[in-house]
């Protein structure tokens, strides 16, 4: 993953502080700027408020101001001398559970707040499973309101223990905590002087300084977005297959499998507009030639001829369900996996997760909007997928139904 | 795998991949192209995701008629330059009754000469996707607006029904009448956008340099009145060293004063800027929010 580039989603509860732990972050690095803060502040006066709410700094929508909510992802920008941040910020409630998925599926790590006076609370049993489910590896627990607990280690060495006991249920991940008062400042950009038992590093200093080094799978995989052949004369017979490589590394001169066909063929040029490559890596933008005039299109993938993914017709996956309409088990759908759209049967519903309590209930009659399953799915063509654990990329998918709405997100098994 | 890599690398192979979907799934795309430095990026990206093919779709610009001659001269050049194919299209039905922000008020004028200009242009030629160079961090609204952005029927924007958008796989299906508006600048700021002119050595229109004009203050914004019937009553014209920090019609953009001379002066300014560039923009400070214009159908 990027170097220079962080993606974050943060997730909290109702209360805890979120918006002003973003609000902090954003104004002192200049992520907001004045004229923002100032209509924030104006918002807050008219409705007899004082100061700045920083929630409506960044609820963007009139809906969300008006019933002091966050309904919706909301994307957030700030740079430091270090790196590039692109938060999440997702709402915690239970009935917006889709929007932190949503938020999460580009997230590389999650910063979840919790309330000292609370500690580990449903909700945050929900957000910790949810950045499990989604694959992020890294995960910040900051223990906010600290000033409201006398900033008292006993307090903060709990909360910690029990996170790590529930999230040892859910496997190995890179898990932090920090004390901190997001009203007061402390340990957020600034140490303050409320927290001198602590001596790690700030929120700030560990986002500049995480390392968030792609962990995907190192295999080759490169979906065709598109086979370009330019109408110009002096380019003759150019075919190239543009697209993204979704993880691993591709060399010119390789030998190379186009799935779901597996016909094998060798790499002999990477073109990008800043000149030709010798070898080309995730996550970059590139168009590749190929020895032969191969039948090769969009919504194939390009692969080692090593470590190339068995295509599939059928395979079991966890779907967040999106939706309003409820999904039943025989549901029809076109299946989006990486650049491919496939039709698809979800065959049977095995069980509902509950997020909360990890319990499994087998055999729901539906699948209501939030709801978290196991399911089987039957595509018509058959598809080159990996399972979500190993890619991220290529382990996902989305069910679309008949209105064309995004219904369901998949994760491969 | 470890490699060094840029943000801006990051972000411009996110983009190449965003305008590639666009010519993937749709039939008759578009790239609204505003002649501004987000335009000047979105067109740089583009040439850059087809190559070394041309692009392969056109640009169209929504002209107002209040727009700097510099604009105009630098649009001719730059699409000639790029061999980029250009549509020009404006309202003339309101700009024959006279449209102007001083006769209609800002939010009328727009609704007609953008607005109303765009959402005809997409008729006229049947275009199903937009490519925009909307960046989510220039208004509060905006951060909420998916990459790909559905539209009814009418252009217009539903933000309580959006399609939620997960990882990179972008849903572009429609039916018949809809289309789509699609921002691949999404997660890009405006010091990205300024790093990465400088870092690629795109082109942009001189007005983004700092150089003394003919200006008054009103509002907030020091206005360009190069033109003498933009003077109110009451209001001084001065000369100051000014630039603009983005770039819309005449009478509606307010500079910034600056002595920015060069790119890096620009990039500098960009990275200590206190202020949002939206805020030199006269149309989003009415009591018409932009999330009330892009319900309508505004960029």
């Amino acid at each position: 993953m990027s170097v220079g580039l962080l993606r974050f989603i943060t997730a909290g509860s109702v209360d805890d502080g979120k918006s002003t732990l973003i609000g902090r972050l954003l104004v002192d690095a200049r992520g907001a700027f004045e004229d923002q803060v100032s209509a924030a502040q104006r918002d807050n006066e008219r409705r007899g408020g004082k100061g700045i709410d920083f929630a409506l700094l960044t609820d963007g929508l009139k809906a969300e101001r008006e019933q002091g909510i966050t309904i919706d992802v909301a994307y957030r920008y700030f740079n430091t001398e270090r790196r590039k941040f692109i938060i999440a910020d997702a709402p915690g409630h239970e009935q917006y559970t889709r929007n932190m998925v949503t938020g999460a599926s580009t997230a590389d790590l999650a910063l979840i707040l919790v309330d000292a006076r609370q500690g580990l609370v449903t909700q945050s049993r929900r957000h910790a499973y949810i950045a499990h489910l989604v694959g992020i590896r890294h995960v910040i627990v900051a223990v906010n309101k600290m000033d409201l607990v006398d900033f008292n280690k006993d307090v903060y060495d709990r909360i910690c223990s029990d996170f790590k006991a529930f999230f040892q249920q859910l496997g190995p991940l890179d898990l932090r905590f920090i004390p901190i008062s997001a009203l007061q400042g402390d340990m957020v950009v600034q140490r303050g002087e409320n927290l001198p038992w602590y001596t790690d590093q700030t929120v700030m200093e560990t986002l500049e300084t995480i390392d968030v080094e792609q962990q995907d799978s190192s295999h080759l995989r490169f979906p065709i977005q598109l086979v370009n052949r330019p109408p110009l004369p002096e380019l003759g017979d150019f075919r190239g297959y543009m697209g993204k490589i979704a993880s691993g590394r591709v060399n010119l001169g390789q030998q190379i499998t186009i799935l779901p066909g597996g016909r094998q063929t060798k790499v002999t040029g990477i073109f990008t507009f800043d000149g030709e490559r010798t070898t080309a890596f995730a996550p970059q933008s590139v168009t590749l030639t190929l020895a032969e005039d191969v039948d090769a299109s969009r919504g194939d993938i390009i692969t080692g001829i090593d470590d190339a993914p068995a295509p599939r017709t059928q395979f079991e996956a966890t779907v967040c369900w999106m939706s309003p309409k409820p999904m039943k088990a025989g549901g029809k759908y076109r299946l989006r996996h990486t650049t491919r759209l496939v039709k698809a049967l979800a065959s049977g519903i095995q069980y509902r997760v509950d997020p909360n309590t990890l319990e499994e209930q087998p055999n729901p009659a539906e699948l209501r909007q939030n709801d978290i399953a196991r399911i089987s799915v039957k595509t018509l063509l058959p598809i080159a997928c990996d399972s979500y654990r190993e890619n991220r990329e290529t382990g996902a998918f989305l069910l679309i139904d008949d209105n064309n709405d995004t219904a369901g997100a998949g994760f491969i098994e | 795998m470890s490699e060094d890599w840029s943000h801006l690398q990051a972000l411009e192979a996110e983009s190449v991949y965003i305008i590639r979907e666009v010519v993937a799934q749709f039939r008759n795309p578009v790239l609204l192209y505003s002649i501004g430095k987000d335009s000047s990026v979105l067109v740089h990206l583009a040439r850059k995701a087809f190559y070394p093919g041309p692009i392969p779709f056109p640009l169209l610009h929504v002209d107002t008629g209040y727009k700097f001659p510099e604009m105009l001269k630098f649009r001719e050049e730059f699409t000639k330059a790029i061999g980029a194919r250009l549509i020009v299209h404006r309202n003339e039905e309101a700009i024959a009754e006279g449209a102007h922000p001083l006769k209609l008020g800002v939010a009328r004028c727009c609704g007609a000469l953008k607005t109303g200009a765009l959402l005809q242009a997409l008729e006229m030629y049947q275009f199903d996707a937009a490519i925009g160079g909307a960046r989510r961090d220039e208004e509060r609204s905006r951060a909420k607006e998916r990459v790909f952005s559905l539209r009814d029927a009418f252009g217009q924007w539903d933000p309580r029904n959006q399609r939620p958008e997960l990882w990179n796989l972008y849903n572009g299906e429609i039916h018949e009448g809809e289309s789509m508006r699609v921002f691949p600048l999404s997660n890009w700021t405006e010091r990205d956008v300024w790093q990465y002119i400088r870092e690629q050595n795109i082109p942009i229109v001189p007005l983004y340099y700092a150089r003394q004009r003919k200006v008054v203050y009103r509002g907030t914004n020091w206005i360009p009145v190069d033109n003498p019937e933009d003077v109110r009553d009451g209001e001084t014209v001065v000369t100051e060293w000014v630039r603009f920090r983005t770039l819309g019609c005449m009478p509606c953009t307010g500079a910034v004063k600056s002595q920015a001379l060069t790119i890096e002066d620009i990039v500098a300014e960009a990275g200590a800027a206190t202020r949002s560039e939206r805020e030199t923009r006269v149309i989003d400070h009415g009591a018409n929010t932009m999330e009330d214009k892009k319900r309508e159908g505004y960029f």
